[in-house]
């Protein structure tokens, strides 16, 4: 689960992570109030408008504007109020659709006492499957994308494992401050600052903390000027008042609802709809349906109890797609029969009544004889297969 | 001869008592598999399914000799499961269980590194051996006695896989799915490496998945190490970049871990790559012919 901005430095002041400060807005009015709150506590009139949306690189699609004055606040801020920002990372990219912004970060101007005096950093913390550790990944390039300067500079990108039967050690922090080049305050602060960190990565179950930029303030001060935070869904149960903020605005409304049946569902944009059990076969059923010359329009695992009911939810959501062609079904019936599978294909068909595209149902294993003799028997327009190469071929012939 | 459990193996069942541990328990012992109890804390002295329950794995590794264990128990308690199993000396682990915390996994893995065991999972159907014993989800009567080992990160998929065998009249030795999380204990390379030193074994079929280094690893064993036939397939050539597709290990981070990349490394190293899921058995079949 991806959070807003606004909610990860939420997350990182709880366990005393020093961040740029702000105030959440969500119309022109609330932003004028949020700024004049925020100037008075800085005691400056100088301010970022920051849009919050779930994508990176939102600077370069004009969604973030230093503004001097309320003047230009208002005009700010009315300007990305309800535009459709887009950047590298939202759907589509630069020439896609964008991402409609219905909430902007009112935050305080931290480069500061001059923005020449003030140094940004580059640190996040992740899980490296490789070695089945947490590890800080750190680089005095900070504001840049963090994969170019990987891949120009390779020597300039620090990784520090943490070893999980200890956490995080003292001496770790003091190398990662010290391999930054920070004296002084800013060593100190710093030190703190990654603790804080990775206290923060294992007490929410993070699977991505990513500060970029992490700043160093003319006069010493480190603070996160970004934050950029994943949680690990399978996590989440123990953080309930995180799970509550999933901003559902940023999700696929199809998605969200196939979330709510217990569907495992991702949007895609081809043109051949299909209906799996377990999440590797439901992949390879993609690839089947590129190989016989269409293009997946979703991936989608019912999981393991494929009755009628979830047949029929499941049904119900590829539908929602106008430019599915046809539907592939295909189930491997292990401990689940496929005759039952079949009767519920039978039934959720009935119910839905009128459906229009071909379906295509390849039930395998249990029974799966007595499945394919139902759906024949059925009267319905469905083919059926039991091969995984018919069902391939099935799909073929139906968006030829 | 088979890797991992075989019909000498003393198998308990952690969760036992549970309604997932219950139903497959039943299906594990119908199939023959040798299971000789399970734990459920609480429940020590008890019998369930005429075995008997023990309180602690401890107790069921000193009372009926278990060196092998299959854990049902929810994700929240399967961490704890799977340490207590380690700790008490069974050797083979073998953890069902969707939806464990990665953080949790993180503790397991260096808690476990050190002590006398295998881990197989979590969110794994489990292995098996054909003919001796059943340590998991899988359908068995899908299997056949046979020399062909399976490594694979899903569950339906290696069904598909282990059925086209089959159905070509071959059969498999053993087939091992490691599960579909980010963190796993038993990694491709390492179930890879088991099989290919199994004599059983005559040719080995490895089905990936988007996101991690494991097949690329795996395929560098194959090269440096093959000596039998390895056909191979990744699931997920039309997935998306950044999106998680159904298991929590499925995503693509990188240029390095998408399906495309994975098959032309480990085309590279000599496996036998298939393209469509339809062809593992007969590529498989035409191999050892």
């Amino acid at each position: 689960m991806n959070l807003h901005e606004y909610q990860g430095k939420e997350l990182l002041k709880r366990y005393g992570v020093p961040v740029q400060e702000g105030i959440l807005a969500e119309s022109k009015e609330e932003a004028i109030v949020a700024y004049q709150r925020l100037s008075a506590q800085t005691g400056s009139p100088v301010a970022v408008v920051k849009a919050q949306i779930h994508a990176g690189g939102r600077g370069k699609g004009g969604g973030v504007k230093l503004v001097k004055n309320e003047e230009e606040l208002r005009e700010k801020a009315g300007q990305i109020l309800g535009m459709m920002l887009k950047t590298p990372q939202t759907p589509g990219g630069l020439n896609g659709p964008g991402k409609l912004v219905k909430k902007v970060l009112i935050a305080e101007d931290c480069y500061v006492p001059r923005f020449e005096d003030c140094k940004e950093y580059y640190v996040s913390i992740l899980m490296d499957r490789e070695r089945k550790q947490n590890v800080i990944i750190y680089s005095t390039e900070g504001g840049m994308n963090i994969e170019e300067v990987a891949e120009q500079t390779p020597h300039l990108v620090h990784k520090e494992y943490i070893d999980p039967s200890v956490g995080i050690i003292g001496f770790q922090a003091r190398k990662i401050a010290f391999n930054l080049g920070l004296s002084g305050t800013a060593f100190k602060e710093m030190v703190k600052f990654v603790q804080s960190l990775y206290q923060t990565f294992v007490g929410a179950d993070a699977s991505l903390i990513e500060i970029n930029p992490c700043l160093e303030t003319g006069d010493g001060h480190i603070l996160a000027v970004d934050a950029k935070v994943t949680l690990d869904d399978n996590g989440l149960y123990r953080h309930p008042d995180l799970e509550s903020w999933r901003d559902l605005n940023e999700e696929d409304p199809t998605e969200v609802e196939a979330r709510e049946h217990d569907l495992n569902f991702v949007k895609l944009d081809g043109n051949v709809g299909c209906m799996v059990n377990g999440a590797g076969l439901a992949m390879a059923t993609m690839d089947i349906i590129k190989l016989s010359g269409g293009d997946p329009a979703n991936f989608l695992d019912v999981g393991g109890t494929a009755d009628a009911n979830r047949v029929e939810q499941a049904f119900r959501i590829i539908l929602k797609d106008p430019n599915v062609k046809a539907i592939l079904i295909n189930i491997f019936g292990g401990i689940v029969r496929c005759d039952r599978v079949a009767n519920g294909v039978v039934q959720a068909y009935k119910n839905i009544g009128d459906i229009q595209v071909p379906i295509i149902v390849r039930l395998q294993g249990t029974n799966a004889e007595l499945a394919k003799q139902i759906i024949d028997e059925s009267g319905l327009k469905v083919r059926s297969a039991i091969l995984l190469k018919e069902a391939a071929e099935l799909v073929q012939e139906a968006l030829q | 001869m088979s890797v991992l459990v075989n019909k000498n193996s003393k198998i308990i069942v952690q969760g036992f008592t549970g309604k997932e541990g219950t139903f497959h328990a039943e299906q594990m012992i119908e199939y023959g598999t040798p299971v000789v109890g399970g734990v459920t804390p609480g429940k020590g002295g008890t019998k369930h399914l005429d075995l008997p329950v023990f309180n602690t794995v401890a107790d069921a590794v000193e009372q009926a000799g278990a060196d092998t264990s299959v854990i049902f128990v929810p994700p929240a308690f399967a961490a704890d499961a799977i340490m207590e199993a380690a700790d008490s000396g069974i050797k083979v682990i073998v953890c069902i269980t969707e939806g464990i915390p990665v953080q949790d996994m993180v503790k397991v893995k260096a808690y476990i590194n050190d002590r006398d065991c295998r881990l197989i999972g979590p969110n794994c159907p489990g292995i098996i051996t054909p003919g001796e014993a059943k340590v998991g989800i899988m359908p068995g009567f899908i299997h056949r006695k046979g020399h062909v080992g399976i490594v694979s990160r899903s569950g339906t998929l290696t069904y598909e896989a282990v059925d086209q065998v089959t159905k070509t009249g071959m059969g498999q030795s053993t087939c091992i799915g490691i599960g579909g999380d980010p963190i796993v204990g038993t990694t491709t390379k390492e179930a890879v490496e088991l099989l290919m030193n199994d004599p059983d074994t005559k040719g080995i079929i490895m089905i990936g998945e988007i996101g991690g280094g494991m097949e690329a690893e795996a395929a560098a064993y194959v090269k440096a190490h093959g000596t039998k036939p390895v056909v191979g397939f990744i699931a997920g050539q039309t997935a998306p970049k950044g999106r998680k597709m159904g298991h929590a290990g499925a995503i693509i981070g990188g240029k390095d871990d998408t399906a495309e990349a994975k098959m032309k490394i480990m085309a590279e190293c000599g496996i036998h790559v298939v393209q469509s899921p339809a062809e593992i058995g007969q590529t498989m079949y035409d191999l050892l012919k």
